[in-house]
């Protein structure tokens, strides 16, 4: 029979851990440090909303930008908690999560060949969309600067036909983020290099060392920025598939474009259990579970560290990057031997960038009791090696 | 509340060494300040909550709520009849309430009839004790912002970015 696979398709880098991902989906009694999404259940209010809304029949399709109940509370809350002005009429679209979000940035601004400078380490799914959507990716590598991107790191990648790039933070796998005071430099290295910024933050409730600078906030940035965000990570609402982007008035226009015929809309359940989401008992029941993150976050830091596997200073998130080097295996080796021989599951670090085999991303959404038993089975491993 | 507080609050089985760990301190910092807390009465006991309903040969298998009313007295007010009531052993909890009752109590008793008994031959016939109300308990759904059920089955995928 003929392929019928495009080519596109047939040439983005499958996951090459996929068949590790098999593995452990294929084990019992796992300890899995693993998971990209929270421990906890999606609070009661933003439950009870979603159940309201389905007793009271709304079942229907919304606006293809969303709910404008939702639109209205996001942007009061930028307003209040940012000084930030985007119109609830023009300048918000509800996607489904971040990931959509993303993706129609990118099909939104990329001509064939536009090249998109990606930090690495990162989330799986940056470069193969940037593919898809017919771009370029450029990745730059942080690790020789601490894992962080630095202005001189921008100047340097920024060739001709960069159109943009994409800041996330904190940073999915490593934990990292970024001061006030180093936005602005990168700020001002975007702009001098006519970079749009798409600004991924979907961990920024989660900041735990100091106070999360949204992106549009600094100077200039606000019509050079698109603005991601979601209610996933921070509200343990992953499920629900609810996101948002805000920006510039004709970038979000054309990313509703492409959405309307793609997508439609999001849930309306999911909507409007979102719009609870950033009401004042949405609020605690974050708060609470972000105090719980950094209590673990502590914890976990400590006790890696003390067993050699050395982690990335972490700000945010709730993940741990942890050096394997000590152990002397690739990270996809010590991932497997670990799962067999003590049943705790890790992600390796080439998922994230090829040059990060000496790494691998430990989450520690994960209760209090199971990091007690990963990290009481990591010492066995790490001593029996 | 101070963090180790709440920690112990939640675990009381967590030892000093990981509240150490969890709240950046030194484990010595965390022994001592344990310490003045039980001292000064801060942390009082140690306890563990059980899902009675699923022990069968519980000695308090009957709990009421009781809503007493109650003549406040000179000087004292409420205090005085309060702990004459309160050191009762089965009074497992004594509140002073506003609304129309002063006092509300949580009774325990091996069955109705002992809580029944308690009431008529204890508590009513108190001379400050002027009337009462008995609601017996049915079904314990949460207590102490514990919800009484088994622990959830993880329902997240093992491995997600």
């Amino acid at each position: 029979m003929k392929n019928l696979i495009s080519k596109k398709v047939i040439e983005m880098q499958p996951s090459g851990i996929r068949a590790f991902f098999d593995l452990v989906l294929g084990m019992k009694d796992v300890v899995s440090l693993g998971v990209g999404e929270p421990d906890f259940v999606t609070p009661w209010p933003m439950r009870e909303a979603g159940i309201f809304s389905l007793e009271q029949g709304f079942t229907s399709y919304t606006s293809n930008s969303g709910l404008m109940k939702l639109r209205l509370t996001i942007s009061r809350y930028m307003k209040n908690r940012f000084k930030l002005n985007y119109s609830p009429e023009n300048q918000i679209l509800i996607t489904v999560g971040v990931s959509e979000a993303f993706d129609l940035v990118l099909r939104a601004i990329i001509n064939p060949g536009d090249k998109i400078l990606i930090p690495v380490p990162c989330y799986v799914s940056y470069g193969p969309l940037v593919e898809l959507a017919g771009g370029i990716p450029v990745y730059i590598d942080t690790k020789p600067t601490g894992f962080k991107l630095t202005p001189h790191l921008v100047n340097k990648y920024a060739v001709k036909k960069c159109k943009a790039i994409v800041l996330n933070y904190p940073v999915n796998p490593t934990g990292v983020s970024y001061t006030k005071k180093e936005l602005l430099a990168l700020n001002r290295a975007f702009i001098e290099n006519k970079l749009l910024c798409i600004s991924d933050e979907v961990y920024d409730s989660l900041t735990y060392d100091f106070k999360h600078t949204v992106f549009p906030t600094l100077p200039g940035a606000f019509e050079n920025t698109v603005y991601l965000n979601g209610f996933s990570k921070s509200y343990a609402m992953t499920g629900w598939r609810v996101g948002y982007a805000c920006g510039p008035k004709d970038i979000i226009a054309a990313m509703t474009k492409i959405h309307q015929y793609t997508i439609m809309c999001v849930p309306i359940i999911s909507q409007m259990a979102a719009c609870e989401a950033l009401e004042p008992s949405g609020q605690r029941s974050m708060n609470d579970m972000k105090r719980e993150y950094n209590r673990r976050r502590h914890y976990i830091t400590r006790e890696l560290n003390s067993l050699g596997l050395k982690c990335v200073p972490t700000q945010g998130a709730f993940y741990a990057f942890s050096s394997i080097k000590s152990a002397g295996l690739s990270s996809i080796d010590f991932a497997k031997q670990l799962l067999k021989e003590e049943k705790v599951a890790v992600v390796p670090g080439t998922a994230f960038g090829k040059n990060y085999d000496d790494y691998v991303r430990i989450s520690y959404a994960s209760s209090m009791d199971n990091l007690k038993e990963a990290i009481a089975r990591i010492k066995r491993f790490i001593n029996h090696a | 509340m101070d963090e180790i507080l709440k920690l112990l609050e939640n675990d009381a089985r967590m030892t000093a060494e990981e509240i150490a760990k969890i709240t950046k301190k030194s484990k010595a910092a965390v022994k001592q300040a344990i310490k003045k807390y039980e001292k000064d009465g801060v942390i009082l006991k140690y306890k563990t909550v059980i899902n009675k309903e699923l022990v069968c040969d519980v000695e308090c298998a009957t709990r009421a709520l009781i809503e007493v009313n109650i003549t406040p007295q000179k000087d004292v007010g409420f205090e005085h009849v309060a702990e004459r009531i309160y050191k009762f052993e089965e009074v497992t909890s004594c509140y002073l309430i506003s609304g129309t009752y002063d006092l509300l109590l949580v009774v325990e008793g091996k069955n109705l009839h002992s809580v029944a008994r308690f009431v008529a031959e204890k508590l009513s016939p108190m001379p400050n004790v002027k009337g009462c109300v008995t609601h017996f308990m049915l079904k314990k759904y949460k207590e102490d912002g514990v919800i009484l059920k088994h622990r959830e089955e993880n329902k997240r995928i093992a491995i997600s970015y």
